[in-house]
């Protein structure tokens, strides 16, 4: 699709540029994750230091000074039930809660690796062993295995260190089996088993450096689960015993005085929290920094309609015509980088009035196409300028809620791949019903009847059946003729088939075209047919708009387009086509790339790879000008295209 | 259909065999003389024999287990030392305290945390979105044994709104109103972290499934947005949810053994803490293993749902 290549075929070259910053700097890009570092490192610090800090000692008892306030003279934290002062405590007490974390994750994530390595490494029997066994441990809701161990081991800090720590093997070892797996089959691991390593040096000099990573998320994440769930246990006393104490029992032998002086669990619960809390957003940080796809942010949702921000509409070309696009320009804003995908188009279409667009992938044919009913996504889409006329409506203009109802009824559209397309889990018949409900507020029992009729008409045999097959019960011919009977449905004026049967063989495809002119012509609805295959319009279209980086370089009735082509591109283009039974045709792609988007050069696009331009196609606007008739070009040397 | 779930029955079979495994290894972890270690440091060497032998501690360890499982499998889980009463009993009389708040938790999770994930995805970038990150995040972070001693100094010491433990009145009726006045805050504590985790992956996989094709064609088909969000996009999404809300019965059951003991819950996880403390390893056993089962079994559940809703999956 037009989106996606726009967008893949930059990207390529910014993270050339920018030659992929280091960790750091993109951890320090991230607010939330440098909030949280700075959290853990003052935390973390304090603790460390706590030996060499000016604090009272954490175990001296004060009888007399029992249960003071926070903020007290003395006690920046006030005093628990027996005396002690709670910053030092708290102080001490984190120093014991990080120990322990830390050193149960690191138990975890050293046993778990190397059971996932292991497993993936030498798989058969060795991997199915070794993951059943995680697999019984993932069965248990992980406090309760952790409870049972420390029942059998008894009570204690060390023992509720293993526990947590063996419940967290899974996480390490499912991840780091998974990434193995990835690896092993990989060349550079191929290469070191041929040249003879053993399969120790391989695991620890080729897989391990690659797997650390992940490695290093997975801890990132299980870490402050772990800090949690030692400081739980020890909450319930099956952790530190008096007198060593770490946040947990802090919190536990404070609850009793919940009435009289919450302060006592109050102070290290937040402690908790807040360590947690800058545990997870570095976690976070680093998880994203280290793994871009799994970034949450990466991923953003189109909205309901693309966005107009046009400045003026722009006076209407009254013409009869049923759609009338005027001055077209949608474009997508990502980063500081605007990608003008559709620079600038004009055309109409009557009723009945059937055209193409051709062009290669990225020439914005298809962002053309669904700005028409705004389907192009928001973000990063937007139409800044023109305006689409339809029946006497500019569609821009149309509130989202009026604009929903052409969609689909008045306008129709069917997209490339039909696997895709459907909803995986609505009933092919549900799918064509819905929309019957939807625009023609048929009863579901009669929008289901029709629904049937329709797959009829669309030539699938068994209809009844059909409609109660989901899509992936169907093969990719049967699907696409669904989507069709969903595009009729409704009778609609226009139907826009963007590269409708790309996504299927050849056989198939042919038998799909003819279906879709057949009733186009029944039905005397007008066609945008949007593709790469020259042929597919010559037989289906009556006219043609040929576009290239944005811009329609050529348009005219078929028969003159590719009988005489005034546009150096289109020439190259038609030279592409093999055709049957000259297989000494020499079929020559053209050379060079369409230029990017969000840098157009100036004058003619196509000039770069053009073997007619001259100095005069690289300055200023190119007009698209009429060489005949109704045929027109944006080229300056359109007469002698052809002759050299 | 059936024949999925009878399959998917099947399989949980060898899974209940591994826990019982486990289950039962965990005696043998007791460091020392199993016996006396129940039985405490003072027991007389009569009864440390005499529980030797009940238990067939003197057996190879495949002996054991299979005459463990054999009364496993008759209802019997042995005898509680520390209460004197058999195992299956007391568990069982445990067990449905700890349905009721771990189920509402559940529940309460899995409705808010959807809800907020959704809104947060269709209003990405917008306020709601950067609220319920910003409270989904202290939310997963909150340790759920201090969010209840919150929850009982705010609505129950100093509002009185609420009972600060227990699951019925002393002398009460034992209605339902009783038990959800009871069952109110802790069964919001529980619910917490797990409705944060939901809520953060319903909102990445309804980001997912909103860029997916089959949601531009219901919008080009004219669908309103509520149907688009609704029919097409979180339904497909929830497939992807379903298993991560099983996962989340996993951290709800272990945390009510937190929120048991904090809110004087009669329930299994409480039962659990105690007999820890008195050393009452056969109740702790039979706790266990009956938890991990229902675990096993909610499992079992959301698979069900998940392919109930995904005719994909049905292929076997």
């Amino acid at each position: 699709m037009a989106v996606s290549s726009v967008g893949s075929s930059t990207a390529g070259e910014q993270t050339r540029r920018s030659s992929r910053p280091s960790l750091w700097s993109r951890l320090r890009r991230n607010t939330l994750a440098v909030i949280g570092l700075v959290i853990v490192v003052v935390i973390v610090a304090i603790a460390v230091a706590a030996p060499i800090l000016p604090l009272q000692d954490p175990n001296l008892t004060e009888p007399a000074n029992r249960l003071i306030r926070p903020f007290s003279e003395g006690h920046l934290l006030g005093t628990d039930q027996l005396g002690r002062d709670i910053l030092s405590r708290l102080v001490w007490g984190a120093r014991v809660s990080l120990a322990v974390g830390i050193a149960a994750t690191l138990i975890a994530a050293i046993i778990g690796s190397t059971i996932g390595l292991i497993a993936a490494f030498f798989g058969k029997l060795v991997d199915q062993v070794l993951m059943r066994g995680i697999d019984m441990l993932m069965a248990f809701p992980y406090l309760l295995l952790a409870l049972a161990i420390v029942a059998a081991l008894g009570p204690g800090l060390l023992n509720a260190l293993l526990a947590i720590a063996v419940v967290n093997i899974p996480f390490f070892a499912r991840s780091v089996r998974g990434t193995t797996l990835n690896l092993v089959q990989r060349e550079f691991v191929e290469a070191a088993r041929i040249s003879g390593q053993s399969d120790r040096k391989i695991i620890l000099s080729e897989i391990l450096p690659n797997v650390l990573p992940v490695i290093i998320i997975t801890m990132s994440t299980t870490v402050g689960w772990m800090i949690l769930e030692t400081a739980g246990l020890s909450f319930l006393g099956l952790g530190a015993q008096p007198p060593q104490a770490d946040l947990g029992s802090m919190l536990g032998d404070g609850r009793n005085l919940i009435i009289n002086a919450p302060h006592v669990s109050v102070v290290p619960g937040v402690l908790i929290l807040v360590l947690v809390i800058g545990i997870n957003l570095l976690g976070d940080g680093l998880r994203d920094a280290l793994d871009p796809r799994l970034a949450s942010g990466a991923l953003t949702r189109p909205v309901a309609c693309t966005d107009v921000a046009r400045a003026e509409a722009g006076p209407a070309d009254r013409t009869d015509a049923l759609l009338t696009i005027t001055n077209l320009h949608t474009q997508f804003h990502v980063g500081d980088q605007i990608y003008r995908a559709v620079n600038g188009v004009d055309f109409s279409v009557a009723r009945g009035d059937s055209l193409g667009i051709v062009g290669e992938s990225g020439s914005g044919k298809s962002v053309t196409a669904m700005s028409i009913l705004g389907l192009v996504p928001t973000p990063p889409g937007k139409i800044t300028e023109g305006r689409i006329d339809f029946d006497g409506r500019d569609l821009l203009d149309l509130s989202l809620h009026d604009l929903q109802d052409i969609r689909g009824s008045r306008i129709a559209y069917i997209f490339q791949d039909p696997l895709t397309t459907l909803n995986p889990l609505m009933r092919s018949g549900e799918q064509i019903a819905e929309s019957l409900k939807r625009h023609q507020g048929l009863s579901a029992r009669d929008a289901r009847r029709r629904a049937v009729e329709l797959l009829d008409e669309v030539g699938l045999p068994d209809p009844p059946a059909k409609a109660l097959a989901y899509p992936h019960e169907l093969s990719g011919g049967q699907r696409q003729r669904v989507v069709i009977a969903m595009a009729l449905a409704n009778e609609p004026d226009l139907i826009i088939a963007d590269e409708p049967t790309t996504a299927l063989d050849v056989t198939t495809q042919a038998r799909v075209l003819e279906l879709l002119n057949e009733l186009r012509r029944k039905t005397g609805a007008a066609l945008i047919f949007i593709t790469h295959d020259l042929g597919v319009v010559q037989e289906l279209c009556e006219r043609v708009l040929v576009m290239y980086a944005g811009r329609i370089v050529e348009q005219g009735p078929v028969s003159e387009v590719f009988g005489r082509p005034r546009h150096p591109y289109t020439e190259r283009l038609i030279a592409c086509v093999p055709v049957l039974g000259q297989p000494d045709r020499a079929v020559d792609a053209i050379p060079g790339l369409p230029p990017p988007v969000n840098r157009l050069p100036d004058g003619c696009a196509f000039a770069p790879r053009c073997s007619l331009a001259i100095d005069a196609c690289r300055q200023g606007e190119i007009e698209l000008r009429i060489v005949d008739q109704h045929h027109a070009a944006r080229c300056i040397r359109a007469d002698e295209v052809g002759h050299g | 259909m059936l024949a999925y779930i009878l399959k998917r029955l099947v399989l949980t079979i060898p899974v209940l065999f591994g826990i019982s495994i486990i289950v039962f290894l965990v005696i043998s972890l007791i460091p020392g003389d199993p016996a006396t270690a129940i039985l405490g440091a003072y027991a007389t060497p009569e009864n440390v024999e005499k529980l030797n032998r009940e238990l067939g501690l003197d057996q190879p360890l495949p002996v054991q287990y299979v005459s463990w499982l054999t009364g496993v499998l008759q209802g019997d889980l042995g005898t509680s030392y520390s209460l004197n009463r058999p195992v299956v009993d007391e568990v069982f009389e445990r067990f449905g305290p700890t349905i009721i708040l771990a189920g509402t938790a559940l529940g309460l999770c899995a409705i808010f945390g959807l809800a907020a994930g959704v809104a947060s995805a269709i209003r990405q970038y917008g306020w709601t979105d950067k609220i319920i990150t910003v409270v989904v995040l202290v939310g997963i972070s909150t340790p759920s044994f201090f969010l209840g001693i919150m929850l009982i100094l705010w609505f129950s010491v100093r509002r009185g709104w609420f009972p600060t433990g227990g699951m019925y009145p002393l002398f009460g009726t034992g209605s339902i109103w009783e038990l959800l006045y009871h069952l109110t805050l802790p069964a919001l504590a529980l619910a917490v972290v797990a409705t944060g985790v939901v809520a953060r992956l319903t909102r990445s996989n309804m980001l997912e499934v909103l860029r997916q094709d089959y949601v531009r064609t219901a919008r080009a088909k004219g669908m309103r947005e509520p149907a688009v969000i609704g029919r097409h996009a979180f339904l497909n999404a929830l497939v992807n949810i379903i298993p991560i809300i099983g996962i989340q019965a996993g951290f709800v059951l272990g945390g009510a053994v937190y929120i048991e003991s904090v809110f004087q819950w009669p329930g299994i996880g409480r039962m659990l803490v105690q007999a820890i403390s008195t050393r009452d390893i056969l109740l702790v056993q039979g706790g266990v293993l009956v938890v991990a089962a229902s675990f096993v079994l909610i499992n079992l559940a959301t698979d069900v749902l998940q392919v109930m809703l995904d005719p994909r999956l049905r292929r076997t």
